[in-house]
């Protein structure tokens, strides 16, 4: 669901940074898992809607929640966000598939079909990551 | 083959990864004389007119690859509801997609809500979409419970709401011809006419468009899809399928030899239904 827009409510959106350097532990370039880093790579997006897309989802969520603050009051937004983390929070380990339903629930995801359903389902995703390594990198470890 | 560079699943939706790719490889083959395929555009004449029961929809049914034509009976008009057919012109995938996408939205809605979609939702929905990654025009026409309406939808999102309507690489022919005989509350013979009269003269010319002519008309009873509604004059003799129909070859003799067969053994296995 998109918000359209109250103007007013702009200056709450995720401002769009460039690409940025893949910072690794210690706030360097992770040289040994992401490639040597190169200036023109970070600095230009490849493709126009690449900056755009990144975070689309961010800034739909910060411009309606702005609007539900400005409408009903502060509990509103409050307490969607305390249910968006509770159901964030049902998954599976991080190298298995989890069905997010209770999260596409709450968000409205169960009623409409976007490119996020069709395009590269990471159900169908050509390449496996390490389980050691995947739960380690989300437990902070790595 | 797990790989230990992978950090996290991959997020679903549009991946940019190959994108510095070609570029790469686009730069590279020009300068070897040789050329990326080109993605086949359906540069089209489409059109469009409200008349008194309904609304009109006429398309030409050439796509075309460069310079090439790659499909001489390419379906424009798609459907999105039983009451709301829409026209696409651009990259085919993307009205194909655009158009898919549109019409599985609508009809999880019409699930919900027991309800046919409105026009206006179907443009709302499309708009949402096409600002967000752009790709298509399209001219969508329906009638609701609001009436008949035609709307018409840019490649980036923009949307206006027209009696008549003509879009596409042979629209201003077209237009021409629509501005010059459209009168509001049309007959609806006069009005298919007049769709036809159109979307034929952006045919003759512009080098895009071509072919035969589809006609889409919408009514509150339903909906008559003539595909083709007129076929044009040069159409190729060369057949698709080049099987002889039977008595081609005449027979000479003729001799049948029954096979005798015993029944040695019988075993009846039992199939497990429950």
């Amino acid at each position: 669901m998109n918000t359209r827009g109250l103007r007013s409510q702009l200056k709450d959106s995720v401002p769009v940074t460039g690409m940025g350097p893949q910072v690794g532990a210690y706030g360097v370039q992770d040289t040994l898992r992401s490639g040597f880093s190169s200036v023109k790579n970070e600095l230009l997006p490849s493709h126009v809607l690449e900056l755009s897309e990144k975070n689309f989802q961010l800034n739909q969520d910060k411009m309606n929640f702005s609007t539900l603050r400005n409408i009903q009051g502060l509990h509103a937004p409050l307490k969607l966000q305390m249910e968006y983390r509770a159901a964030r929070q049902i998954q599976r380990l991080p190298f298995l598939q989890s069905s997010h339903l209770a999260l596409d629930t709450l968000k409205g995801n169960d009623e409409s079909i976007s490119f996020e359903d069709i395009l590269n389902d990471p159900a169908q995703s050509e390449m496996m990551g390490e389980p050691h390594i995947m739960v380690e990198y989300k437990l902070g470890m790595m | 083959m797990a790989l230990s560079n992978v950090l996290q699943i991959p997020t679903s939706g549009f991946n940019f990864e190959n994108v510095a790719i070609n570029v790469a490889l686009e730069s590279l083959l020009e300068g070897g004389h040789t050329k990326t395929p080109k993605p086949m555009k359906t540069g089209t004449t489409i059109a469009g007119l409200v008349c008194k029961e309904g609304v009109v929809l006429g398309a030409d049914t050439r796509a075309t690859s460069g310079e090439v034509v790659a499909d001489k009976m390419c379906a424009k008009i798609h459907y999105i509801s039983p009451n709301i057919y829409c026209c696409g012109a651009g990259t085919a995938a993307d009205t194909e997609k655009t158009t898919d996408l549109l019409s599985s939205n609508l009809t999880i809605f019409s699930m919900n809500s027991g309800r046919n979609p409105r026009v206006v939702m179907a443009v709302n929905i499309l708009q949402d979409m096409l600002f967000r990654c752009t790709g298509a025009s399209l001219i969508l026409g329906g009638v609701d419970c609001n009436g008949n309406h035609l709307y018409t939808v840019g490649p980036y999102g923009s949307i206006d709401n027209v009696p008549y309507l003509a879009m596409g690489s042979g629209d201003l022919a077209a237009l021409g011809i629509l501005e010059d005989r459209f009168k509001p509350n049309m007959e609806m013979e006069e009005a298919k006419e007049l769709v036809r009269d159109a979307i034929h003269s952006g045919i003759m010319s512009d080098l895009d468009s071509g072919n035969n002519i589809d006609i889409c008309v919408i009514t509150k009873q339903g909906v008559d899809y003539i595909r083709p509604y007129q076929e044009s004059e040069y159409k190729d003799k060369r057949q698709k399928r080049y099987k002889y129909g039977p008595g081609t070859t005449s027979i000479l003799t003729e001799k049948i030899v029954p096979l005798d067969l015993e029944v040695v053994q019988e075993t009846v296995q039992r199939m497990d239904t429950a």
